[in-house]
């Protein structure tokens, strides 16, 4: 497991890690996003040591290697295998003498690293492109080479810093499957950095946003996703755009519960009558399922029986006209607030 | 006249070969100095420099200044400047020995800034892959630096190699030898059209052939 405690980092009066502690147990996944600028790259380069933090500990199997430096911060480096934004193979060597490099470095026999690159490249499936030069491969397979050397060394943990940016729908699947594998087959924690949110849905078992140098929302991406209010749960599960449903009052779902049924809908109708879904995202996380909706209900019904009915299946309903109506409330009251002073 | 005074085509080899001779010899002892010290120069100008894998201002300054220090000079100058020195070490200023000197001088230096430009060329990422995975500097330089920059490094090699042909010619002036002093003491001093041609010709086609072979190699370094 890797566990980060009170990271900060500085470049001279400026603070762009500010106190970050996150911890991740062994075989999970997880992920860390933000906007640009927030401190994704820094701590990225925090937790694979190539920078050394301002104040802080970065904890692998008890031993803080923060506080490392010379011939030992070299060493430890070697906990920690990290895969690049785009892959860094050196372009003059093939697929499989990149991935050989580290151990070449340490001393590895022959033998030893032939047998183990063997072992590397057809985890990664890329048995049948070892002797092809990076410029002969695709993004994705050239990223499945540089996660094959980032596990050369066989590190506890994994970083994964922006590793699908730039790849297509299909290369992004595959990588984020590979590392999924990586966590059930051979136990690895990984930690992603990234600001792709589906990559984070795909395979982060939790998840915490970066914002200015701070952690400022964390926990398990089945219960973020939860969650109402939080800007993170909108940007993991974002509701699609719903049409207006004629003649209907719309209302807004959140899966609240890790129990709702896959056959709710149906259960609900019985009470409510006519449902219309005008739009949905039902997805799995972890190994609970995730939804938001927007539905259409006939505009008699009570608003309290609505919310029970639901409630009872797990599902957190919000009219939606309410919702517009507290946030033109919450804009009257600013712009009071700003009109008294002129007044 | 011109027919009067230059040598019979037939007895141009009897000149020419010996000069050509003492020109390859030349070339080649200076590029062996210049890649052996120029190499390592420039690589520790590019890694003490801040984008390096171990920055030192005093360091990188210092080497700098005694790198820049060799290519101030036009060519002529730096040889007659350092004529006392190479009386020192070679106990003569005059034969292809007393070339050797100032060629290496600038030699060196101009390879150095060829090594800096191509070991920069290595992107930064590439040296973070080194560090990142516990490779010590040495490694880095060797395995990930110097490997990368190989077909930049082979470009390099050819553009010193075709330089230091221009400087042995222009070292003929002072009587060093080799087809350049060919040129000037029979082409030039003696209005011998025919060693004149015949050394155009021959370094012409050193150049083009060294400037064609450099760039296969380039190409076949590069993947």
């Amino acid at each position: 497991m890797i566990e980060i405690s009170g990271l900060t980092k500085a470049y001279g009066d400026t603070l762009v890690l500010d106190g970050i502690d996150l911890s991740v147990a062994d075989a999970q996944i997880a992920a860390v996003v933000g906007p640009s600028g927030a401190g994704k790259s820094t701590l990225a380069r925090c937790i694979n040591l190539l920078e050394r933090p301002t104040s802080g500990s970065i904890t692998v199997r008890g031993q803080d290697l923060a506080a490392l430096s010379g011939r030992d911060l070299r060493l430890a480096r070697r906990q920690i295998g990290t895969v690049f934004q785009s892959a860094n193979l050196l372009r003059r060597l093939t697929a499989a003498q990149n991935i050989a490099l580290p151990l070449r470095h340490q001393g590895v026999p022959d033998p030893e690293v032939r047998r183990r690159v063997g072992d590397l490249l057809e985890r990664v499936g890329m048995l049948h492109r070892a002797n092809h030069y990076p410029s002969q491969l695709s993004g994705g397979q050239r990223q499945r080479i540089g996660i094959a050397r980032g596990l050369a060394l066989q590190p506890s943990v994994l970083l994964s810093d922006e590793a699908t940016s730039g790849l297509d729908p299909d290369a992004t699947r595959a990588i984020l499957d590979l590392l999924t594998g990586l966590r059930d087959d051979l136990g690895v924690t990984i930690l992603v950095i990234t600001h792709e949110m589906d990559v984070v849905r795909g395979i982060a078992d939790q998840v915490a946003q970066l914002d200015h140098g701070r952690i400022v929302e964390q926990g398990s991406v089945a219960d973020v996703v939860r969650r109402s209010d939080s800007a993170l749960s909108r940007a993991l599960l974002p509701m699609p755009p719903a049409p207006d449903a004629e003649g209907l009052r719309t209302w807004t779902l959140r899966y609240r519960s890790d129990q709702v049924a896959p056959t709710w809908l149906s259960r609900v109708g019985r009470d409510l009558g006519e449902v219309a879904v005008l739009a949905a995202l039902v997805e799995r996380s972890g190994d609970a399922p995730v939804g938001r909706l927007t539905v259409g209900l006939d505009p008699r019904l009570e608003e309290r029986r609505v919310v029970e009915v639901l409630a009872d299946h797990g599902v957190a309903a919000e009219p939606a006209t309410a919702l517009r109506a507290v946030a033109d409330e919450r804009q009257d009251e600013r712009r009071a607030r700003q009109a008294e002073p002129a007044a | 006249m011109t027919a009067l005074l230059a040598t019979p085509w037939p007895d141009v080899d009897d000149l020419l070969v010996p000069a050509l001779g003492e020109t390859v010899r030349m070339v080649g002892i200076v590029m062996t100095v210049v890649v052996l010290l120029g190499g390592p120069l420039g690589l520790l100008i590019f890694n003490t420099s801040p984008l390096g894998l171990t920055p030192n201002r005093v360091v990188h300054v210092s080497i700098s200044w005694i790198a820049n220090l060799g290519r101030s000079l036009p060519f002529l100058v730096l040889m007659a400047a350092i004529i006392p020195v190479t009386k020192l070490v070679f106990g003569t200023t005059i034969g292809y020995q007393a070339a050797l000197l100032p060629m290496s001088v600038a030699g060196v230096a101009f390879f150095a800034r060829l090594t800096e430009n191509a070991v920069r060329e290595v992107p930064r990422e590439l040296l973070d892959v080194g560090l990142a995975t516990g490779a010590t500097r040495w490694q880095i330089m060797r395995g990930i630096q110097l490997r990368e920059a190989l077909p930049g490094l082979a470009a390099g090699v050819t553009l010193n190699v075709i330089a230091m042909i221009e400087y042995s010619a222009i070292a003929g002036a002072i009587g060093s030898g080799g087809v350049g002093y060919l040129a000037v003491n029979y082409g030039y001093r003696r209005f011998d059209d025919h060693i004149m041609i015949a050394c155009i010709v021959v370094l012409i086609a050193m150049v083009q052939a060294i400037q064609f072979s450099g760039d296969r190699v380039v190409r076949a370094l590069t993947h």
